[in-house]
């Protein structure tokens, strides 16, 4: 059903069934109120040198806050249908067809993993990292702008099927084969999951190899590796394990496409094809994935923890040593996601043993953390009660994990519910959780005035509840031998009240997202009474604190030396004055060609999916013109000479010169 | 020190690329004997043309050594002078992987075959798209060569190239060595 000028595409891929019109009235609405907003205030320039093609790692960290929070919304939608869907489905169907339900827990999986939590911890680490290590911006600020725009080409490509289409894949979110192949999902759903994930992961591997070069090469003078801050160690683990895995993660979704594409034959169930090497290799990336998505939050409640204990973290060493050694074993389990493929009892142990390892670095963590409170002056700030709140719902995740870890045990939970409810409370009250903490203590900083702590405490509280009676009936269930993925079930099992349980915590958590809202409405209202003039609005010890909130554009006017491993704390005791000795500064300057390239990589995605093969070249011919022109334009920084810097210290002023 | 950090980064990403050829290794090293009553690699390669095509790789590999001693030298001709011949021996090098892959698809030996045709295809067809690319890359680098200055970010651009050229070198001695060398022999 080719042809060629628009491939796979016909008229019924248009909307026609109630959720992608509505979907697409939906995306129509918003696109329209929002220009019609730029258009009124005369924002559009604003918008496009200001944030759209900035390179300033703040600005883009908030770009990739705010995309991440619009993508949480969306996988919110998807989990709260999951479970309407399960708490009906007793018997019979409720109002979702089994194929439909299936392409919302694969979308909800890809959306969550992939545009949130992958997201967030980005545009953190966009935020805090160049200030933790006394850094002006990154080390390839423009790679930092093409990253978040192929992860926003990538975000937009995954809801793109609503437009045209109306499938997304129905295979769960790892696309396993040889259920994605051709033979089986003839339709373009698993084409989009593919080149959404394509287009995603490049923009997070080049983040990553731009992480990792800013943390080794653009530290202050006098920060030595074991004086960085644990957020900015754990984040380099992270990094280093998507420089590794991520290409796998490529290679993998490149082959299965191939085999959708040119008919071949690596993973189909004809031909010779091997099905199981799609498992191993997914998992291969897909078990350093977890802890891509958990390190980093390691880090922030490490710096969390000492911060509101005002003690210094203990046992320093001993975190980075466990953050390195969880990074090393996390390439080493991978096949205990699917022990019961028959792999034989002596590589199922290996890979059980090297799991239930992994408890120890964690363990050890998890000590230092309520060691540094020992003795500590504590603080409750809202950080405060989300980083007690992950220890505890740590601690259930591990214990579950360990129990997984052993194959026996495996085989009885094996895709059952339990076993999602073990990576969700991982995910949820690890990541997620460590994502509303470092919000919460880093949000002064960037923005420049605190959030409304009584409501912070609120909307914890509520995650907190709605998280325990939304995931301790999965675990029950999972015991009953309800698997993963029902789209319904015999009422005879007794499950329906265990899923209405579930689906009541979920609404508690609605309730704590709301709270979220208001809470960030209400700051806003109240801004001028949590100003936060000091720079400094916890009593922080980590070098981020002891510029003003928000930093200047250019972060430091002056570089620190770094002498300890919590410089401004020493900075206080001291009081320590700086000479004011202000220099030239180079600064990156903006550009749009990280949006043109990401545009022209979306039509290349786009037009894969739907075989256009014109569009393609056409879309690569751009692609490749833009590399070419960016090659050749040298004239990439400008100069901030030291006393325009003077003038900007000595005013309140500090308005961005980006362009 | 701005260079060297374009450099450090681009080792990275030479690393990750090495990565995802390990996958596509992996993949071959699994479906080798998948032949699903096809050919196999002992009935289809042609050693002596992998061996020439290695030869012309290596050479390559040589030839663009030189013209970057000549770039360090700040010598503008004669770093043109080799990194034409470096391009002529990549085309000579994908001329040959071309014609190979158009005989095999002749005698009914395409990808679509088996899956140990699909995966020798996918890994030796991706290190070919590579050296399309490194063939790419230095015509581009040939303008600026010719264009601009020989000043040290346009070196830092060359040497990251020839880095570039180099590494596509080191997989393919492993690609003769696992695909054709062992292919052949077992």
């Amino acid at each position: 059903m080719e042809n060629f000028i628009s491939g796979k595409l016909t008229l019924d891929a248009l909307p026609h069934v109630w959720y992608t019109i509505g979907a697409t009235v939906f995306f129509a609405i918003m696109i329209m109120t929002i220009a019609t907003i730029l258009t009124k205030t005369k924002r559009w320039g604003w918008l496009w040198h200001e944030w759209l093609t900035s390179t300033d790692p703040k600005k883009i960290g908030t770009m990739y806050v705010i995309f991440a929070v619009l993508m949480f919304f969306r996988g919110m939608v998807d989990a709260g249908m999951i479970w309407l869907q399960q708490s009906l489905a007793a018997d019979s169907q409720s109002y979702l067809t089994a194929e439909h339900f299936q392409e919302i827990f694969t979308s909800h999986g890809d959306i969550m993993v992939f545009f949130v939590t992958m997201g967030f911890f980005f545009g953190f680490m966009n935020w805090i990292i160049p200030l933790q290590i006394g850094a002006r911006d990154l080390a390839y600020p423009f790679l930092n702008s093409l990253g978040l725009w192929l992860t926003v080409a990538g975000g937009i490509l995954i809801n793109f099927f609503f437009m045209i289409g109306g499938h997304f894949a129905n295979t769960g979110w790892l696309a396993i084969a040889p259920l994605s192949e051709l033979e089986f999902n003839p339709g373009a759903g698993v084409d989009y999951l593919i080149w959404s994930l394509q287009l995603s992961g490049l923009g997070s591997l080049l983040a990553a190899i731009n992480f990792i070069v800013t943390i080794i090469k653009k530290r202050a003078p006098g920060m030595t590796l074991m004086k960085m801050p644990l957020f900015v160690w754990t984040s380099l683990c992270g990094m280093v394990l998507i420089i590794s895995a991520f290409p796998v993660l490529t290679a993998t979704t490149f082959l299965l496409w191939f085999d959708r594409f040119f008919n071949m034959h690596i993973f189909t169930t004809g031909f010779g094809g091997n099905q199981m090497m799609y498992f191993n290799l997914i998992w291969m990336w897909g078990h350093p994935e977890v802890y891509i998505l958990v390190l980093p939050a390691f880090g922030m409640y490490s710096e969390i923890v000492s911060t509101f204990s005002q003690k210094k973290i203990s046992g320093y060493v001993s975190m980075v040593c466990a953050a390195i050694v969880i990074t090393l074993l996390s390439y080493l389990v991978w096949l205990h996601h699917f022990f019961t493929m028959g792999a034989g009892a002596d590589v199922n142990s290996f890979f059980g043993i090297v799991t239930m390892l992994i408890a120890i670095p964690s363990g050890v963590q998890v000590f230092n953390w309520i060691l540094t409170m020992f003795k500590g002056k504590l603080i409750f700030a809202s950080p405060m009660y989300w980083t007690i709140g992950f220890i505890i719902i740590f601690m259930l995740g591990g214990m579950t994990g360990v129990f997984m870890a052993s194959p026996p045990a495996d085989f009885q939970v094996h895709n059952s519910l339990f076993l999602i409810a073990h990576f969700h409370t991982m995910i949820i009250g690890v990541a997620l959780f460590g994502v509303f903490a470092g919000l919460t203590y880093w949000f002064p900083k960037i923005v420049g005035f605190t959030l409304n702590e009584r409501l912070g405490k609120r909307a914890f509280w509520l995650w907190l509840i709605g998280f325990f009676v939304s995931f301790t009936p999965l675990y029950l269930l999972g015991f009953m031998g309800a698997t993963r993925r029902l789209d319904h079930y015999a009422s005879s099992t007794g499950w329906q009240p265990l899923y209405i349980t579930a689906t009541v915590g979920f609404v508690i958590i609605v309730c704590g997202i709301i709270t979220q809202i208001v809470q960030i409405i209400v700051s806003i209202k109240e801004k001028d009474q949590h100003l936060d003039i000091t720079g400094d609005p916890w009593n922080g010890r980590t070098l981020e604190w002891s510029t003003s909130s928000p930093p200047p554009f250019y972060n430091f006017a002056m570089i620190p030396t770094i002498t300890s491993r919590e410089p401004f704390w020493d900075m206080k005791k001291q009081d320590h004055q700086p000479q004011k000795q202000y220099e030239d500064i180079e600064l990156p300057k903006c550009t749009g060609m990280g949006i043109y390239i990401s545009g022209f990589a979306f039509v290349v995605g786009f037009a894969l999916v739907w075989h256009i093969l014109w569009l393609a070249a056409l879309g690569l011919a751009g692609l490749i013109a833009c590399i070419i022109i960016l090659s050749f334009n040298e004239d990439t920084e400008y100069m901030l000479s030291a006393a325009q810097v003077a003038q900007i210290e000595t005013s309140s002023a500090q308005k961005s010169l980006n362009c | 020190m701005e260079s060297d950090t374009k450099v450090f980064g681009f080792w990275i990403y030479l690393m990750t690329d090495l990565v995802l050829f390990a996958v596509l290794f992996a993949t071959f090293a699994v479906l080798r004997t998948s032949t699903f009553g096809g050919p196999s690699g002992r009935e289809l390669f042609h050693l002596p043309s992998a061996l020439a095509e290695t030869l012309i790789l290596l050479t390559s590999s040589f030839t663009c050594s030189l013209a970057m001693i000549a770039v360090h030298r700040e010598q503008k001709k004669p770093a043109m002078f080799w990194f034409t011949v470096t391009f002529a021996l990549g085309v000579a090098f994908l001329t040959i992987e071309v014609t190979e892959f158009s005989k095999f698809v002749e005698e009914g030996a395409s990808w679509q075959r088996s899956a140990f045709l699909s995966a020798f295809f996918t890994l030796v067809g991706t290190h070919g798209l590579h050296i399309a690319v490194g063939l790419l890359w230095m015509i581009v680098i040939m303008f600026r060569l010719w264009l601009r200055p020989l000043l040290a970010p346009s070196i830092s651009r060359i040497f990251r190239m020839a880095l570039f050229w180099h590494f596509l070198d080191f997989v393919w001695i492993f690609i003769f060595t696992s695909v054709y060398g062992m292919g052949h022999l077992l």
